[in-house]
């Protein structure tokens, strides 16, 4: 069976396929990016002391947590059309929500790396005169992301094999431009082998990189 | 310059200091001693507002400490702390740890920091380990930038929270010395300390706490020669018949 595999279509795909490549690296990267900020919000929200903003963010972040993105995707792809009154586009649509799903997922390992800087390094910085905000700026986040940056990225390649969930609601990301194909040359097959062979090579340099990356910013202690 | 009346504070249910009074005027040392948990660290972090007190008056240079509308940063940002454990920033290079706290509180520029960040570094003896990282750097070097660190901001006085008890003990000279040479400078200073030889040359008086309470507050001479407690004269017989 495998003998009557015919690669020959690729080159015919490549520009459907690579259009979809580059939305699945666009939604990643944008919800990588945004995620980290809200995600850095969201954990020093809950680590802030405030009774109301420290629950906001756990509901929050509890809930992200527990809904599948899946259905994430579905709900606001058909909810927010109906409270705004017009619709936001698949490929909005997908950016905004997988941005507010990561944020809740970055804000748990943020929330940790904060956690794991020493208390005596705030007082350090709190002691020559600093406030709580440069400290922050300062010390605390700059040590935190050192340290957290394995699982941060660990976290954004399940977020970038995740980007094929948003099929759901129409949009083309990689796979389903390679789906697409496979369809209308009638080679689904070989269309599966070769992204799956895009998606592993591209993971396998991004963990070589964070590899690299963990030697360079490593903390000396 | 330091005075601290009648300080009580709480964790939770757990008493820590208990109507703690003491005063250090300026150009004045005072060694502050004490059995583990006798609330001596918690007390020197009060002075700078690093815990907080629930009853009593701290005033640091003419400013309560303890008043709720002090603007805490601006007042530390002139009372020099010096830690256990050094509290260098990890990620930052010796002469950025020297620059960071005149940069971004005082204001001053990139290069005036580094200047007399430099200069600092030099006075503690270090000057060639200004591109090192603190990680690279020995505990008893560590602990000297720390202080240059805290000199760096032009304090009108300083705290020391047991600066030489992370220390090996080959290390704990090289500490002391810079600190008694802060010391005979003139430097106002409160030090957290079990090392009584550095209160015997240096210490104007010496606090002696126990349980929270501040048992005894005598000159220096008084201290060693004939404390008044029970518990001030165990304690001395303990660590200095070792």
């Amino acid at each position: 069976m495998l003998n009557n595999l015919d690669f020959s279509v690729i080159p015919l795909a490549l520009p459907a396929i690579g259009k979809g490549l580059l939305f699945s690296l666009q939604l990643t990267i944008v919800a990588m990016i945004g995620g980290v900020i809200l995600g850095t919000l969201l954990a020093l929200a809950r680590l802030s002391g405030g009774k109301w903003l420290a629950g906001a963010a756990k509901v929050y972040v509890d809930l992200m947590r527990s809904i599948p993105l899946l259905m994430m995707i579905l709900w606001f792809f058909f909810l927010i059309p109906l409270l705004t009154g017009r619709p936001v586009g698949q490929e909005n649509s997908a950016m905004i929500t997988f941005t507010l799903f990561q944020a809740a997922f970055y804000s748990e390992i943020m929330r940790a790396g904060i956690q794991s800087i020493p208390r005596g390094q705030v007082n350090a910085a709190l002691a020559i005169g600093m406030t709580y905000w440069q400290s922050m700026g300062h010390v605390v986040l700059p040590q935190a992301f050192r340290n957290m940056v394995p699982v941060l990225l660990t976290q954004t390649f399940i977020l970038f094999q995740d980007t094929s969930l948003v099929y759901a609601i129409g949009a083309t990301d990689m796979l389903k431009a390679a789906e697409n194909a496979g369809m209308l040359y009638g080679r689904t097959v070989e269309m599966y082998l070769f992204v799956s062979v895009i998606y592993f090579a591209i993971c396998f340099s991004l963990s070589m990189f964070v590899k690299y990356m963990n030697k360079r910013i490593a903390i000396i202690r | 310059m330091i005075q601290i009346q009648n300080v009580s504070k709480w964790y939770g249910q757990f008493q820590v200091l208990t109507e703690c009074s003491t005063s250090i005027s300026k150009g004045e040392v005072v060694v502050v001693c004490g059995p583990s948990g006798s609330g001596k660290s918690t007390l020197i972090k009060c002075v700078n507002g690093l815990e907080p007190v629930q009853q009593g008056k701290i005033v640091v240079n003419g400013t309560a400490v303890t008043d709720p509308g002090t603007n805490l940063p601006k007042l530390r940002s002139h009372v020099g702390m010096v830690f256990q454990h050094f509290e260098l920033f990890p990620h930052m290079s010796i002469t950025e740890n020297l620059a960071i706290g005149q940069v971004k509180v005082l204001g001053r520029s990139q290069d005036e920091a580094r200047e007399r960040g430099l200069k600092l570094l030099d006075r503690v003896g270090l000057n060639a380990h200004a591109n090192k990282f603190p990680g690279e750097l020995s505990g008893g070097q560590q602990q000297r930038v720390a202080i240059a660190r805290a000199l760096s901001m032009d304090p009108i006085c300083m705290l020391f929270d047991e600066p030489t008890s992370a220390l090996d003990p080959e290390m704990i000279n090289e500490v002391l010395d810079v600190m008694v040479e802060l010391a005979q400078e003139g430097m106002t200073m409160m030090v957290v300390t079990h090392e009584m030889g550095f209160a015997r040359k240096v210490a104007n008086r010496v606090v002696f706490m126990d349980q929270g309470r501040i048992v005894e507050d005598a000159s220096k001479d008084e201290f060693f020669g004939q404390p008044r407690s029970d518990r001030a004269q165990q304690f001395l017989s303990k660590i200095l018949n070792h």
